[in-house]
């Protein structure tokens, strides 16, 4: 049995805001299926009531002092933007008609 | 000075001869661009290179010097910066279509500390695109070659700094290692490559694959090279919060003691013996023996959890990629695609992120949504934190009883271009030693050990320390360098098809 169909492989390309074509999906349904059937083995060795790890070296929240620093001037900001409007970012429409 | 002479020299000696008044910053640099221009066509280590403006800087580091300004021991000395940290003075794109041509508005904090310690960053260094790969092919701007064979590859993700440095386009490198992108570039360069302890060296401005992994460190062709790089871009950072907030490991005095006399050593037991290139088991076999000619105490150590480590990886790393590259959303800032007033944002950030990601960074954004996905997430990223506590267990065991763990770097010497393309799951084995490292967040150093008797290639030594113990490596590391160094009449790099 295949760890992974291909309409799984089409609705994790819309889960990851990348619009495939045919033959992308048709090949890393292949490619996925071969990875997730290999790294599966984790299960085999995590079992029990062993506790995760998220991070290497043990973290605590740092807070620094609340000071004023210089930041980006808005034309630094936009400099790398892909189209700009009256000092802000022009984006496509978010919204549809109905909403 | 000739020349030869300047590009023969180390870097700690670069920076010597700067000192004394032997050379300039200027000189150093326009040796390495003439350099550059001369082999980079056949090696294409390089995406950006600015022959003024890299001389513009190197006239800066002069002038700072002759005002009496003293900025430490790589003063004047030139670096290759992998292009996955932000400059404001040169593009930055992680070998990325979708950040062609960007420029960031802001210094990477290594970048900071580059210029802080007057070097001079000569050109920004090609990579797997963000960092995704272990051979420089997933490059959307064209694969690396290998200055021993310019038909295989030079590693990865770091492979355009390693080939730098070997091609004598660089003394030294900037490289970051999430799964092993130094060190492994390093071994099959014949170069030196350390993974410093994660938080050990700030990744703000680092542009993010995996952040709980991601470690910038150097690639050098001595020991004491790559100690004085990681001294003068690590230590505290306020602005990344995940930045150690502890000294730098003395390091250089590690590299320039060089002695192992009583050090307790273990050979990692799980990283051998089947699917190992022979000469590679050769060249590591006779490595731990001269640690124990050397006076080091050798003994074998078990860590069964890293047979699962790859596995955990590939989990763990492809979850914090698919999290972290959802940033490439064509609205802030690089490619914007299909915006023609009639697609929403949500189709033209679709349509962006397939025509500018290649095929190793979709493939491992769909594989991190997927371990990710509920239904999925016990199984898969939930299992491979489990892991990662074995595996963090395994190597706490093993430091009770040695002072370093050592392996080859990689199970085989650089493999020829295009070979494993085809095929991600062959590609992801030339990380099987390096991973376990970057999953425990500890130090590790890859070391030349020699050439492998069946394809003259570099192999190299990879020397494991618990975090914070950076130190440890570079001491180890200089050690078999001094001792191979005499026992083959000179560096190993003298060797390669690129020797000046």
């Amino acid at each position: 049995m295949s760890a992974i169909t291909r309409d799984e492989v089409a609705h994790l390309a819309r889960l990851s805001r990348l619009a495939l074509h045919e033959d992308e999906l048709d090949q890393l349904a292949a490619q996925l299926d071969e990875i997730i059937s290999a790294v599966a083995k984790v299960q085999e060795v995590a079992q029990g009531d062993i506790p995760p790890t998220s991070h290497a070296l043990p973290l605590t929240n740092v807070y620094r002092p609340d000071e004023d620093l210089p930041g980006l001037s808005p034309d630094q900001a936009l400099a790398g933007a892909p189209a700009v409007e009256d000092q802000r970012f022009r984006v496509p429409q978010i919204l549809g008609e109905d909403q | 000075m000739s020349a030869a002479e300047l590009l023969r020299k180390s870097a700690a000696e670069l920076g010597g001869a700067v000192r004394a008044g032997e050379t300039t910053a200027v000189e150093a640099a326009t040796a390495y661009l003439d350099r550059i221009a001369e082999v980079d066509g056949d090696v294409r280590a390089y995406l950006h290179l600015d022959r003024e403006a890299a001389l513009a800087q190197a006239r800066e580091v002069d002038e700072r010097i002759a005002a009496g300004e003293d900025l430490g021991p790589l003063a004047g000395v030139p670096v290759a910066h992998k292009d996955v940290f932000t400059t404001v003075d040169m593009p930055t794109t992680a070998a990325s279509k979708i950040l062609s041509g960007w420029h960031p508005p802001y210094d990477a904090t290594v970048t900071a500390r580059l210029r802080q310690a007057g070097m001079v960053i000569l050109g920004k260094t090609n990579m797997d695109e963000f960092a995704m790969g272990s051979s420089t092919e997933n490059s959307a701007f064209g694969a690396t070659r290998n200055p021993w064979d310019l038909d295989r590859i030079p590693g990865g993700s770091s492979g355009g700094s390693s080939a730098a440095v070997a091609a004598y386009e660089a003394p030294l490198a900037t490289g970051t290692d999430t799964g092993g992108s130094i060190r492994q570039p390093a071994a099959v360069c014949g170069l030196v490559g350390a993974k410093p302890t994660y938080g050990g060296s700030s990744r703000y401005g680092l542009i993010a694959f995996a952040s709980s992994l991601d470690t910038p460190g150097p690639i050098a062709r001595t020991v004491l090279d790559a100690a004085l790089l990681h001294e003068a871009f690590s230590g505290h950072d306020p602005r990344d919060s995940t930045s150690v907030d502890a000294p730098v490991p003395p390091v250089v005095e590690a590299a320039r003691r060089a002695d192992v006399a009583g050090l307790r050593v273990g050979v990692v037991r799980e990283l051998g013996g089947e699917g190992y290139q022979p000469g590679v088991q050769q060249r590591f076999q006779e490595s731990v023996e001269l640690l124990e000619s050397l006076g080091a105490k050798v003994v074998e150590v078990s860590c069964p959890s890293f047979d699962a480590a790859l596995a955990a990886y590939y989990l763990i790393a492809p979850s914090e990629c698919s999290s972290n590259l959802a940033r490439f959303d064509a609205m802030r800032y690089g490619l914007r695609v299909g915006d023609d007033g009639s697609r929403s944002a949500e189709e033209v950030m679709s349509l962006t992120r397939a025509e500018g990601f290649g095929p190793e960074v979709k493939r491992r954004i769909m594989l991190g949504t997927y371990a990710l996905s509920s239904g999925y997430y016990d199984a898969y990223y939930g299992s491979a934190q489990q892991v990662r506590t074995l595996i963090k267990r395994d190597f706490d065991a093993a430091f009770e009883n040695v002072d370093v763990l050592v392996s080859p770097t990689t199970p085989t010497t650089a493999f020829p271009i295009g070979e494993r393309t085809g095929d991600p799951m062959s590609m992801y084995l030339a990380d099987l030693c390096t991973i376990p490292t970057n999953l425990a967040g500890n130090a590790a150093l890859s070391v030349p050990c020699g050439l492998a008797p069946e394809d003259g290639l570099p192999v190299g030594l990879q020397i494991m320390a618990p975090a914070l113990a950076d130190d440890r490596t570079y001491r180890v590391g200089a050690a078999v360098e001094a001792a191979l160094d005499e026992r083959q009449g000179g560096p190993l790099l003298a060797r390669g098809a690129f020797a000046v």
